[in-house]
Parts: structure tokens; C-alpha cells; sequence
């Protein structure tokens, strides 16, 4: 195991990072903060509790879960996108690392990334809203998953997209859909029948739910049916990069 | 001396198509500097790209040091360094940044001595906290050298490392190669530039579409396939050669005064005592005489046509 070229590729993810630090964290925290007043504090106000929580409380974990997606996709994507795209890549692809060293330290840093801003996302909510994690570990365990699955997610998208549209095309026109309609802002139970049918195919729809179980343990779906999911979804991306690797698919010539 | 690097066999046909090598088989000696001429399009970088891993090869083997470049490419790419063709290298980097970062991927911990002498190796040090996009064209290429060395690799290929470089710069690279090679590094370049080849390189090899047609020690390369050139520096100029001197390569200067024979020197009989007499019979008489090896673009040049 080549672990100090993992440590470089993790540390030079990172690196970029902090040169564009506005960015890569302080613009997600702002949307957020907004979503929050607008969602929490001024709608909020006037929407009764959902399912015997205070809406603002209710909207938390799906929030975190919307920027935790997106951070996740679109840090991962870009991060081996670029090479790519300004062809240091050559130096990836002739250095003696293996394609799961190079996961490793991509995926590693987009999903440090997007931790730590759903970190931050949680506890800038706690200015606003009274929270409760009824179950801790599971909540750690849901956002690391699920932090590490996208940025898998995004590690596929950015070694596929051909051009810098395809890369912000599927955060923006699949990820942001799927969290709002995913339940973020609503119980799936508000819903009609048939739309309740509908969003079942939804990932994200789990994820929410089995979030924000481990706060108020209250949920759309079964929490076990929510691992269940994330752990499905996770090995369909080792899948996909699995099968990217061993046939050079878009890497090598 | 032991081959460092031996490729068998090699071809890549890329998806397209397109035969890029045909088949090529190359020894590259522990120590040496080695040219690898051919004109554009002859399969230089994607021989360099297959050795170092970057293409996938369509059939053959490489071995870097004893190593499969597929089964055990781990130990065989440690030993490598590239540079590659294009200038492609992260704008937004810091060049001593960058230089530890490829330390890094070789798998190599973290040595800030050995950083600092590449750096200052390659006159790099004063500019070593600045962003890579400030520096001109001429510095970023020795910041992939750089990269290319953090690592102490024992080989070092260099892609054409001074296409569109200036003479002080070509200089000095050759100046860095030369240095390298005398700790010992093995070095491969490719260059289209016959001066290049000529000027450092200990032996050549000749590709042209996919084939390598030769591999030569410089020396004997040009010994062996050179043609020679003999003046003949007349006392007197003359207007014109005599009629009964006229023979194939033999040609007169513009100011009549020099008599000029090209002759091969790997030919059975090269003609010049003939010429010689010849020239007394015809009542000319010699002033000066020199021979002129002819460089290797000649040979190049007369190479490529045979095989194309
Ligand atoms: N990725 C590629 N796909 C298809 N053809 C390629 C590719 N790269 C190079 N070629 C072709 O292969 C041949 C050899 O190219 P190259 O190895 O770059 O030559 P050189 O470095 O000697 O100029 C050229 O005809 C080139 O067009
Ligand atoms: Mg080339």
C-alpha cells in the first residue's frame, strides 16, 4: 500500500480546498443559514409541527443531507475532473499507485469535505433551532456513509463527463432534485397516495429518513430499510469505479 | 553494462485504429544517455507513454529494472521519471508544493533536503513559494523536470523536453541531463532535432511510423552510415569542370574554386585516389584537401526515406 502518495493526493485535495475556502465552504454554510430563515423561520412559523416536531427542527437533517450530497458530488468530481481536464493526470497514471489508492485519497478528501461541512450546517443550526440526536452514533454513522457513497458518486461522474457542463449538469439537474423532493423539507406522509408510491424510488428519500430517524426518531421508512439502501447504493459506486478501472474506461488509452 | 529497460515486442494499435507501434524491441542500458529521433507522428511519446504506463500496451512486454510493467508495476514505475510532451502542469500550486507532491505519489516519504537540491538543481529555489501560473513557459518546464526527479528516480525519460524552448534553455537542460547522467540516472529522450541527439545523446535509436529502423552507438552511427564530403581547394579557380573529370557527386563551388566530392564511406571503393589522379591528369593543380563528416541529419534524413 503506497500510503504516502494516498496522504499526497488527500493532502493536495485539501490544499485546494483552503486556496478557495469562500468557495468550498462559506457559500454552502450561507445557503443554508437562507434556506434556514426563509424555510424555517418565516414559513415555518406558520406550518404547524410535522409528525410533533417544530418545522424548523423537522427541515435540519434534511438540509444537512443537501449539502452533504452536493459538497460530496461536486468536491469529488471536479477533484479528479481537473487532471483530467488539464492532463496532470499523466503523473496519477504513471505513478506507482494502485486505482483504490487513488479512490482513496479523492474520495477521502471530497468526503472529509463534505463532513465537515454538514459539521458546521448542524451547528450553525443549533443557533436557530432547538435540536435533539435522539441516536448519536447512528447519526455518525448515516453521515459518514453517506458522505463517503456520493463522494464515490462524484468520483464516477467526474472520470465520465467529457466537458465542464456535464460535470455541474448532474449535481444540478439530478442530486438537487432528488434531495427536494427526497423529503427535506416535508414528511412523506403529507404527500397523496400516489406521489408516496412515486418517491419511494427516490435514494435520497431514505437517507432523509433514516437521518433524520437517528435525530427524532421519527421516519418515512423503515431505519433498517435505510441502511439497507445507503449500503446498496454504496457498493453499486465501488461497483461502477471497479468496472471504470479494470476496463481504463475514459483513463487510459 | 546491465539493460535497465527492456521493451519486447511492443504494439499499440490505439482504439481508432491506428497502428501506433509495430512491434518494437528495445534495450535501454543502466547509465546511458539515449536518444529516441524520429519525426512527428512516429511513435515516440506513445512508446515513452506504454513504458511508463500510461498507454496500455496492445501486445508486449516492458521491464523496468528486472520488472513486468504490468504484473509488478509498482516496483517498476518507482524507478521511473517523466516528462512529458505537453505542458500540462496545475496552475494554482506552489512549485516546491507541486515538487513534494509528486514525491508523494512515488510513494517516497517526505524529504525536504532532497527537494530543495532539485530545486536549486533546476535554478528553482528563489521561485520555490510561487504559484506555477506566474512562471514563464521556459520555468514550468523545469518544474516538471523537477517533479519528474523529486522522487530520485534512476530513469528519466524526457519527451521532447526542448520543443519550443530557446537556445539558453536548451542549454541549460542539456547542462541538468548531462549532470544527471553522471550521478548515474539513465536517460531517454526523445527529440526531433538532430542536434539534440547529437549533442548528448551517447547512443541514437531511429523510429519512424511505429518501427525503431536502428539503434547505434552516436560514434559508430555516423561512422558507419556517414557519406564523407572531400574539398578539394583548387590553386587556381576554373570556370567550369573539365568534361573528363564529370562523375556521380562530384560538383563544383559557386567561386570555381573548390572542387567538392561526395563519397560513402561504407562503399567498396570510395574513388578518391581515382579522383585524385584525375584531377592531376586534368592539369588542376591542388591546393588544400579536407574531409567532412556528415552529420547525423544526413543520416537521419537518408534513413527515413529508405523506410518510408
Ligand atoms: N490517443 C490517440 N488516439 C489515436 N491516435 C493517436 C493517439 N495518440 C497518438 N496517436 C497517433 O499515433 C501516432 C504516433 O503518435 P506519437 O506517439 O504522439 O508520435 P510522436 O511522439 O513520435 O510525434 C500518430 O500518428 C498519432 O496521430
Ligand atoms: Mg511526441
Amino acid at each position: 500500500m503506497n500510503w504516502y502518495a494516498v496522504r499526497a493526493i488527500y493532502r493536495y485535495e485539501m490544499a485546494r480546498t483552503a486556496r478557495t475556502l469562500t468557495q468550498s465552504v462559506i457559500s454552502p454554510v450561507l445557503s443554508t443559514v437562507l434556506y434556514f430563515v426563509v424555510f424555517g423561520a418565516a414559513i415555518g412559523q406558520r406550518i404547524d409541527q410535522v409528525e410533533g416536531i417544530d418545522y424548523g427542527s423537522f427541515i435540519v437533517p434534511g438540509l444537512i443531507m443537501l449539502s452533504l450530497l452536493t459538497q460530496a458530488v461536486s468536491n469529488a468530481s471536479f477533484g479528479i475532473f481537473f487532471p483530467k481536464f488539464v492532463g496532470t493526470i499523466y503523473e496519477l497514471l504513471s505513478a506507482p499507485v494502485s486505482h483504490w489508492e487513488i479512490v482513496l485519497g479523492y474520495v477521502g478528501a471530497a468526503a472529509t469535505k463534505a463532513l465537515v461541512i454538514g459539521v458546521i450546517i448542524l451547528a450553525t443550526a443549533g443557533l436557530f433551532v432547538e435540536l435533539r440526536i435522539a441516536h448519536p452514533f447512528a447519526m455518525i454513522a448515516f453521515l459518514l456513509l453517506t458522505c463517503i457513497t456520493f463522494a464515490l458518486l462524484g468520483f464516477v461522474i467526474g472520470i465520465v463527463a467529457g466537458n465542464f457542463e456535464q460535470l455541474q449538469l448532474v449535481p444540478l439537474l439530478i442530486i438537487t432534485p432528488m434531495v427536494f423532493l427526497g423529503g427535506s423539507f416535508y414528511s412523506i406522509s403529507m404527500l397523496p397516495p400516489f406521489w408516496q408510491t412515486v418517491t419511494l424510488f427516490n435514494p435520497v428519500v431514505y437517507l432523509i429518513s433514516g437521518f433524520r430517524w437517528s435525530f427524532y426518531e421519527v421516519a418515512d421508512v423503515n431505519v433498517a430499510v435505510s441502511f439497507g439502501m445507503i449500503l446498496l447504493f454504496l457498493a453499486l459506486c465501488i461497483t461502477a469505479i471497479w468496472w471504470i478501472f479494470r476496463t481504463g474506461y475514459k483513463i487510459r488509452s | 553494462m546491465p539493460d535497465i529497460v527492456v521493451v519486447d515486442d511492443l504494439s499499440k494499435t490505439y482504439p481508432n485504429g491506428h497502428s501506433a507501434l509495430a512491434g518494437v524491441s528495445l534495450a535501454i542500458r543502466e547509465g546511458e544517455i539515449l536518444a529516441l529521433l524520429g519525426p512527428n507522428g512516429a511513435g515516440k511519446s506513445t512508446l515513452i507513454s506504454t513504458i511508463c504506463g500510461i498507454v496500455t500496451a496492445t501486445s508486449g512486454t516492458v521491464t523496468v529494472g528486472g520488472h513486468d510493467t504490468r504484473t509488478a508495476f509498482r516496483a517498476a514505475r518507482s524507478l521511473i521519471g517523466l516528462v512529458p510532451q505537453e505542458l500540462t502542469i496545475e496552475p494554482f500550486e506552489t512549485v516546491r508544493a507541486t515538487v513534494e507532491f509528486s514525491r508523494g505519489l512515488f510513494g517516497k516519504p517526505p524529504a525536504p533536503a532532497v527537494v530543495e537540491r532539485v530545486l536549486r538543481d533546476l535554478s528553482l529555489w528563489d521561485r520555490r513559494d510561487s504559484q506555477i501560473r506566474t512562471l514563464s513557459g521556459g520555468m514550468k518546464r523545469r518544474v516538471m523536470i523537477a517533479k519528474a526527479l523529486a522522487h530520485e528516480p534512476r530513469i528519466l525519460f524526457l519527451d521532447e523536453p526542448t520543443a519550443g524552448v530557446d537556445v539558453e534553455l536548451r542549454r541549460d537542460m542539456w547542462a541538468v541531463v548531462r549532470r544527471l547522467a553522471d550521478t548515474g540516472v539513465t536517460i531517454i529522450l526523445t527529440t526531433h532535432y538532430i542536434e539534440e541527439a547529437e549533442a548528448i545523446a551517447e547512443r541514437v535509436g531511429v523510429i519512424a511510423k511505429g518501427r525503431i529502423l536502428l539503434v547505434e552507438d552516436k560514434d559508430q552511427l555516423m561512422q558507419k552510415l556517414g557519406q564523407k564530403e572531400l574539398r578539394v581547394e583548387l590553386q587556381t579557380a576554373v570556370p567550369a569542370l573539365p568534361a573528363e573529370i564529370a562523375r556521380e557527386g562530384l560538383s563544383l563551388s559557386e567561386d570555381g574554386g573548390t572542387v567538392i566530392y561526395v563519397y560513402d564511406r561504407r562503399g567498396e571503393r570510395t574513388g578518391i585516389t581515382r579522383l585524385l589522379s584525375d584531377l592531376a591528369a586534368a592539369g588542376l593543380t591542388l591546393r588544400d584537401i579536407s574531409t567532412r563528416q556528415s552529420s547525423l541529419e544526413d543520416i537521419f534524413v537518408d534513413l527515413v526515406k529508405e523506410n518510408t
